[in-house]
């Protein structure tokens, strides 16, 4: 059974129809790349799963039932983690304080409940060797590498126990050998059995993670294909539109 | 691999010792006991218990609001409102006190007051996106000016039935300790516990650190920052009315200026004006340098107006060390 399911799914902002007609199923363990020119409705698309707007019509099925995400804390609550564009992280915290931002550990010392410094190290500690990342939780935000960030960000969505999770661009900003540090990552999620939608422009990044490939262009979904039967010459007249459909 | 990796992941990168060598705090800290020693021996006054005591004492004011105003600069805002404020609870404990109200009233309506002020600045910051500099510079004068209506711009000194009780709490000595100096290390452990130990203390940072992205993980964003503003105009209430009972009398013009000689304090003890970086303990060792400088000018028999000079001196300095250490 598909852990997400768009039906049938619009959108519209007064006059501008943003997304019209979009479905979509994505199984356990799966990641998909979704593509698109700028103003095609990925980010819309992608706002209505992660509870920023409500869907004008059409439904949105987390593992077989019906759910309205009302506001972005509704889609945590199902599962969904987003990991966006700009990371979201405190530069001045440790690793280990960026990923249990929001969601601190505490103990109690008699009457008063205290910060568990030692715990929420260990356990980001273990996501990072989960993810194959050189990443110390004591170490500042600060003075890591954009792989490593990645790696912080990424297992903030690992703690929550995601069933899906959204990645923004996750490698549009980082250098080449970081890429593959955060592909890497990714591969480490479906590994898991996490859904993994990435929303990127650079093709090679798209073709190496994702098992399908979903192209919207003017607000409509034009292809879903399977990676291994496509290329990204047909991807790239799909976005364009040279390739109508397929 | 997988050995070397978790060896990777738990080496630590800073060695206690390193952490503290490359803390401006400590540095300043420094400063301050080479302060001391070298006036032990240049000078016959400095060393001797009633000068160390008066110190301590005078210390305590600057700091007490700096340990308030480090919060506010740890989410990236500033309060100059603090030495008005300071005045206002100062001649609203004096005044109810003057009316005939006991000791707890009086307090009691000073610190509300105090909690009302600051709610105002935090809720127009917080809530109404004010940038924090202007509602504190208009809180500044408000202030002040509701202190001098308050009191028909007069001096209060007759501080009703209860008049001995607050000049023992701001003017009295528990074993020889001056009691401001205990309230302010009573209020600087706490700070400090807040800070490192409380999710609210963790939320702070984050707010300085990155606020949207303390807001897309679910921090209460605008609570904590009003939270922040009512602790600072706490604090410089609390500051208000020790000073009221050491002194033994409240004019309008007590505190002018405050606001900078704190957040200098908060400055030379490592509080980022950027936000995301100061501790409790940095606003004391702050508060205490520009005491020290203070004092020793008068002992060394330097003339007073070049303390200024002095003070701006090292809030420069400190902050110019703090960059050259950042950029190596």
């Amino acid at each position: 059974m598909a852990v997400l399911e768009i039906i049938d799914v619009s959108k519209n902002f007064g006059a501008i129809q943003a997304v019209s007609g979009v479905s979509l199923a994505i199984e356990r363990g799966e990641a998909v790349g979704l593509m698109g020119d700028n103003g095609a409705g990925k980010s819309t698309l992608v706002k209505m799963i992660a509870g920023n707007f409500l869907p004008s019509s059409g439904s949105i099925r987390i593992d077989g039932r019906n759910v309205v995400l009302h506001k972005p804390v509704e889609a945590r609550r199902h599962g969904i983690e987003i990991v966006h564009q700009d990371l979201a992280l405190c530069d001045n915290l440790t690793a280990a304080a960026n990923v249990f931002l929001g969601r601190e550990r505490r103990r109690r010392i008699g009457p008063v409940s205290v910060l568990d410094h030692g715990a929420m190290a260990r356990r980001a500690g273990e996501l990072f060797r989960d993810l194959k990342s050189e990443t110390r939780p004591r170490d500042l935000i600060r003075q890591m590498s954009g792989g490593q960030r990645q790696a912080v960000a990424i297992a903030r969505t690992m703690l929550a126990d995601a069933k899906i999770v959204l990645m923004d661009e996750p490698t549009a900003a980082i250098s080449v050998r970081q890429v593959a540090e955060v592909l890497n990552h990714i591969n480490h999620l479906k590994a898991q059995g996490i859904a993994v939608v990435l929303i990127s422009h650079r093709m090679p990044d798209v073709f190496e993670v994702a098992d399908r490939i979903i192209v919207l262009r003017r607000g409509r979904k034009v292809a879903d294909k399977r990676t291994e039967t496509s290329s990204p010459e047909e991807i790239t007249g799909l976005i364009t539109g040279a390739i109508e459909t397929v | 691999m997988a050995v070397s990796l978790d060896e990777a992941i738990a080496r630590k990168e800073h060695t206690l010792v390193s952490t503290i060598l490359s803390s401006q705090t400590f540095w300043v800290l420094l400063a301050v006991l080479a302060a001391c020693v070298f006036l032990s021996f240049a000078t016959d006054s400095f060393a001797t218990s009633k000068n160390l005591f008066n110190i301590t004492r005078n210390v305590t004011f600057t700091a007490i609001i700096a340990l308030g105003m480090t919060l506010v600069i740890i989410t990236g805002g500033i309060d100059l409102s603090v030495g008005s404020v300071l005045c206002l609870c100062s001649m609203v404990v004096a005044v109810t006190m003057h009316a005939g109200y006991n000791i707890y009233i009086g307090i009691a309506a000073s610190l509300l007051v105090a909690v009302v002020v600051g709610g105002f600045n935090g809720i127009l910051i917080a809530y109404f996106g004010f940038p924090p500099f202007v509602v504190t510079l208009g809180m500044l004068s408000v202030a002040r000016s509701l202190a001098m209506v308050l009191s028909n711009n007069t001096v209060v000194y007759q501080f009703g039935p209860d008049h001995e009780k607050l000049l023992a709490l701001g003017g009295g000595s528990t074993f020889g300790v001056a009691n401001p100096v205990i309230y302010m290390i009573l209020l600087a452990l706490l700070t400090g516990f807040v800070l490192r130990w409380t999710r609210f203390g963790r939320y702070v940072y984050a707010i300085g650190g990155n606020e949207k992205a303390a807001r897309l993980t679910g921090v209460p964003v605008e609570l904590i920052k009003v939270a922040v503003y009512v602790i600072s105009a706490l604090s410089a209430g609390i500051a208000g009315i020790v000073q009221t009972g050491w002194l033994g009398a409240v004019t309008t013009n007590l505190g002018t200026g405050m606001e900078l000689q704190v957040i200098a304090a908060a400055v030379i003890g490592g509080a980022n004006l950027e936000g995301g970086i100061g501790t409790a303990f940095g606003a004391l060792v702050g508060a205490a340098l520009i005491e020290i400088i203070r004092n020793s000018l008068g002992l060394l028999g330097i003339n007073a107006f070049w303390q200024g000079t002095f003070i701006g001196g090292f809030i420069v300095v400190a902050v110019a060390f703090d960059r050259l250490r950042q950029r190596r």
